[in-house]
């Protein structure tokens, strides 16, 4: 069979009946072109998708609720309903130490602030912040650094503030780094610039300051505004959600069935609906594209079935002249995984190219919409793989077909 | 050359069957030329197809060059037609994308011949019957005589022991039947064995054997002094 693949006169045979009717052949072989270009665009473009999302979420620690107080509904040991909640740096250890799953637990504080410098003011939400958050939420500097461990330790008046802020604070071009910013009658040292992201996860703050340095100037204690708990990557969020809501009603002398105590939002939950919509896709394009794979290759088998009833005459003319049906079978097959292999080939090229058109047009840019499109070689070769296997099968029936005519018929005068 | 036996063919029609050879006893020997003849259904086609090993009898025995043929597989049928055998038939058969000398070369193909000397051999048989001139035109670009010329040379091209002509100018006008006609004379000439079988008597006639049939069993089978088809050329 080797030694048949690879002597010229084979393909002479295939090349001389195969461009005979070039129209036809021509025809069979778009169906499998389209199949497989549709199955590499739409896995593409899918991934593309995928990249885009995990890019702009990329930043974030996505297993992650937000916790905040609010007022009780239930009057419980002695309090009435109705009492306003507040979070304590005391609660966040308890539930970094005893909620199982938990990576981090993050406390914020945040209040509303303004800022002058020289003769320009603006309005702002301030956070006192630890350098953790700049692990669970990427900041993008542009100049400087995050508030670091020192800060925190030495209660230091620095800002970190965003380039929105800058603009309103700072002439064009003016250097910023080193400079003092005035938040509510304190002078800050602005120790770094951020670039505001298209998403944002909480509410927006434009100035971060060390978190000691918050709790000291506006006299906060052990309270804090709110707290971001991540969960660990194989840990249900919601699970842990609900053990640290108990837990902190637990803590705070809440009614055990009080929902209403704790605000959250848990953005781990809304992000695995945005996921399963990415898996729902993929899923989508494997079934539309190997069904479209397998029509085309049906169309192959159908036109082969067609140019072989055509060829009735010829099969029994070349079978009079001592081609075995072996023969005449090895040739139908070889010329149906020709063709699929070759549209197959086709349709790999112009998937890719349509790739790289897309990439072109929306994968430029931070802001893309799809970033990478691409389709893993082994993705390919296995399609291509599958498409001559089914290709061999589905020139079986022609070939079948072929032979299962006696010569003498098909050689009969019509 | 060639030995038949009590030879039965029938073919179903539905419930009852078609008795179309009752019968046929037959002896070829090397260098003959002969003609069966008979009107249609009178089995003449048939005969030419279980010698051909197109088609199988029923009963009865077919010993061809001293080799029984019976119980033939598709592949051992197709590996002695291919080396005993040479087809002309009457719409010629030739495969309409392939030029002359590649139409020549298709037997030699089967026969697991390297290109180079199976366009050598398909050469030599396309100069014998004056086509080489015509080697790389395609079918269509041909006269029905040249078409016929080519597929005689195609016929000949795997050396075969026995010609076998299905009407072979059954499709040819008057002129170009006798030009045929005096080729395949001239091969019968060079030792040929050839079987053809026609309706036209002038045609038989121009062999030198003709076996008549008549519903599925030989009426006639006489020797013929042989007209010479040069002299209508």
């Amino acid at each position: 069979m080797l030694k048949f693949l690879l002597e010229r006169d084979t393909w002479q045979e295939i090349f001389d009946s195969l461009g005979k009717n070039k129209l036809r052949s021509i025809l069979t072989m778009v169906g499998v072109w389209w199949g497989i270009l549709l199955l590499i665009g739409l896995l593409g473009s899918a991934r593309g998708l995928e990249n885009a999302f995990n890019r702009l979420f990329g930043d974030f620690a996505t297993n992650t609720v937000f916790v905040w107080g609010q007022s009780t509904s239930k009057a419980f040991r002695g309090f009435q309903e109705g009492r306003q909640v507040s979070l304590s740096l005391s609660d966040a250890k308890n539930i970094e130490a005893n909620v199982e799953g938990v990576e981090f637990v993050l406390p914020r504080n945040q209040r509303s602030i303004s800022a002058t410098r020289n003769f320009l003011t603006g309005s702002f939400q301030m956070a006192g912040d630890y350098p953790l958050l700049d692990q669970l939420q990427k900041k993008k500097l542009i100049h400087g650094r995050f508030i670091n461990q020192n800060d925190i330790d030495d209660r230091k008046k620095v800002v970190v503030m965003s380039e929105d802020a800058y603009q309103q604070l700072f002439e064009k071009d003016e250097k910023a780094i080193g400079e003092y910013v005035e938040i509510n009658g304190i002078n800050f040292k602005v120790i770094g610039l951020f670039e505001v992201g298209n998403i944002n996860m909480g509410p927006r703050t434009d100035m971060h300051i060390p978190f000691t340095t918050f709790q000291q100037i506006y006299n906060r204690g052990d309270k804090i505004g709110w707290m971001m708990i991540t969960g660990r990557p194989q840990f249900d969020i919601k699970q842990i959600e609900a053990d640290a809501k108990l837990l902190l009603r637990n803590l705070n002398n809440i009614h055990p069935d009080d929902q209403r105590a704790f605000g959250s939002f848990n953005l781990g939950n809304e992000f695995k609906k945005m996921t399963g919509f990415l898996v729902g896709m993929q899923f989508l394009t494997w079934f539309v594209g190997i069904a479209t794979l397998i029509a085309g290759v049906f169309a192959i088998g159908n036109i082969l079935l067609i140019t072989v009833k055509e060829r009735t005459k010829e099969i029994g003319v070349r079978r009079a002249l001592g081609a075995t049906p072996y023969e005449i079978k090895r040739q139908i097959v070889v010329e149906a995984v020709f063709l699929t292999l070759v549209a197959g080939v086709l349709g790999i090229v112009t998937g890719g190219l349509i790739l790289i058109i897309m990439d072109y047009l929306f994968g430029q840019g931070p802001e893309a919409a799809i970033v990478n499109a691409s389709v893993s070689i082994s993705v390919v070769f296995v399609a291509l793989l599958i498409l001559v296997a089914l290709g061999s099968l589905i020139g079986l029936i022609p070939a079948f077909k072929a032979t299962s005519i006696k010569p003498i018929e098909a050689l009969r005068e019509e | 050359m060639l030995k038949i036996n009590q030879l039965h063919k029938s073919y179903p029609i539905g419930d009852s069957s078609l008795h179309v050879l009752k019968g046929i006893d037959l002896s070829v020997d090397e260098g003959e030329m002969v003609a069966i003849m008979g009107s249609s259904g009178s089995g003449k086609s048939t005969l030419l197809n279980i010698i051909g090993m197109l088609d199988e009898a029923d009963t009865g025995d077919y010993i061809l060059d001293g080799l029984p043929i019976k119980n033939l597989t598709e592949k051992k049928a197709a590996v002695y037609r291919n080396k005993f055998l040479g087809f002309i038939f009457q719409s010629f058969n030739l495969i309409n994308y392939k030029n002359a000398i590649e139409n020549v070369a298709l037997p030699l193909y089967y026969q697991g011949i390297k290109r180079k000397e199976r366009i050598e051999k398909a050469k030599f048989h396309l100069e014998k019957v004056g086509l080489l001139d015509w080697a790389d035109h395609l079918p269509k670009e041909l006269s029905g005589g040249q078409k016929q010329r080519v597929a005689i040379a195609r016929a000949l091209a795997a050396n075969p022991k026995l010609l076998l002509a299905d009407e072979p100018t059954g499709a040819l006008d008057t002129k170009t039947s006798h030009e045929i006609m005096a080729f395949i004379q001239s091969l019968n000439d060079e030792g040929k064995t050839i079987l053809m079988v026609t309706h036209e008597e002038d045609i038989a006639n121009m062999c030198k054997r003709i076996v008549r049939l008549r519903d599925g069993v030989i009426m006639e089978d006489k020797k013929v002094t042989q007209v010479r088809a040069e002299q209508y050329v």
